[in-house]
């Protein structure tokens, strides 16, 4: 189900938007809501939105023979999903499917850059929201890789 | 004579929870210890192997101890063997408690057996209350069944690597940390688990604006007399078994980061 988007002022989120440039990115943005099962995007397919999970929960997959479709990352409520949209070739890397009902904001994303170009000041904002939340991401995948919870430590 | 000769307590029940953790409720034998509060651990000691301290995972009113034991050596191997009918010795309560007066909302993070510490703290909780856990696998979750019942405190579970079974969610615990409803001038942070998740979690929680006075972690060093006398678990100015093993974040934090003390 689709419905336009109305604000994102209550996403945490976008919290240092200015009330001007939320409504902007909203301007490109709906509302969906989704079934569990529903594939939201293929590796290699073009990556040409993204999404902001409102309520419910987004898996990022790969296939790896032959232990088929593996999970490597969950996306909860406020987080982001789709990174590969920011640089060429524009194509993602990994695959999604949606686990539980999930509702979400769906953002054009090629409306999303020409918007940042045309407006520095809020292309600054949306990168600093980006690497923010590109970090949090790094560093939690980097504590994944020291295996903390081991048995023995 | 609590503190020093262990008090003979006999296992009534032991529970499996996981391919390495099981928990085991003791009963004394005859005279029984003080009352331990959540966040205090016993020394347990196995007969003829030698003693370990284990947390209080449960603090029932009727003077049961409950430990949760993860088999890591040869003391925690063979107490985590041990039948009901056993006699282990205990000694304690020792250490300092999750402090909980005055709390608004209470945000309890676990990484692995660091759950076992702070089960206590989930029972019953007087407010509003939200434990975000990870564990290794789907397999390596503690109390899982306990967890799915509660329905007064909200519960994001994630592991590090899910299987085809595993609906929740894959990932470590800082991530539902950066994203989870909270008021950080409501909310009281309790952490434990291994020392640079609670270093991540405590950042992530500082960058959200929950200030530093209001987290709490556990340490964990090499505690042997309980009482502050032999040093083994002395880190920088904390001798841990008396002065934690529950400490500020603030005294905490520059003592996470050394290499060596």
């Amino acid at each position: 189900m689709t419905t336009p988007m109305t604000g994102l002022d209550a996403l945490p989120l976008l919290m240092n938007l200015s009330h001007t440039q939320r409504a902007a990115v909203a301007g490109v943005s709906r509302i969906e809501t989704y079934e569990p099962g529903t594939r939201l995007f293929e590796e290699g397919g073009l990556a040409d939105q993204c999404w902001v999970v409102l309520s419910g929960c987004v898996m990022i997959d790969t296939v790896v023979p032959p232990r088929g479709r593996i999970v490597v990352q969950s996306i909860g409520p406020g987080e982001l999903v789709g990174w590969s949209w920011l640089v060429p070739p524009y194509r993602w890397h990994f695959g999604a499917t949606i686990v539980s009902p999930t509702r979400a904001a769906v953002v054009d994303t090629g409306a999303l850059r020409a918007l940042a170009d045309e407006d520095p000041a809020l292309g600054y904002q949306l990168s600093l929201i980006l690497i923010n939340a590109l970090l949090n991401r790094l560093q939690a995948t980097r504590m994944r890789l020291l295996d903390l919870y081991r048995n023995p430590s | 004579m609590t503190t020093w000769v262990p008090t003979p307590y006999q296992v009534v029940t032991r529970t499996v929870e996981t391919h390495d953790s099981v928990t085991l409720a003791l009963r004394p034998v005859a005279e029984s210890l003080p009352r331990f509060l959540p966040g205090q651990f016993a020394m347990l000691y196995a007969h003829g192997v030698g003693e370990v301290p284990i947390s209080v995972s449960g603090v029932p009113d009727d003077g049961t101890l409950v430990h949760t034991v993860r088999a890591v050596g040869a003391v925690s191997r063979a107490l985590h063997d041990a039948l009901p009918g056993t006699v282990i010795g205990v000694r304690g309560p020792f250490g300092t408690t999750w402090r909980l007066d005055g709390v608004e909302d209470l945000l309890v993070v676990a990484g692995g057996i660091g759950l076992a510490p702070l089960r206590p703290v989930l029972d019953h909780p007087s407010r509003r209350t939200v434990l975000v856990a990870g564990a290794r696998t789907p397999q390596d979750l503690l109390y899982a069944d306990e967890l799915a019942k509660l329905s007064d405190v909200d519960v994001v579970l994630t592991v590090d690597r899910g299987d085809h079974d595993w609906h929740g969610r894959v990932g470590f615990v800082t991530e539902p940390l950066a994203s989870i409803p909270l008021d950080p001038d409501r909310t009281t942070a309790l952490l434990c688990g291994p020392e640079p998740m609670m270093r991540f979690c405590a950042r992530t929680l500082l960058g959200r604006g929950v200030p530093a006075e209001r987290i709490q972690v556990s340490l964990e060093r090499n505690m042997q007399c309980g009482i502050g006398l032999c040093g083994h678990c002395q880190l920088g100015p904390l001798l841990v078994c008396r002065d934690g093993a529950v400490t500020g974040y603030p005294t905490a934090e520059p003592l996470l980061l050394a290499k060596e003390l």
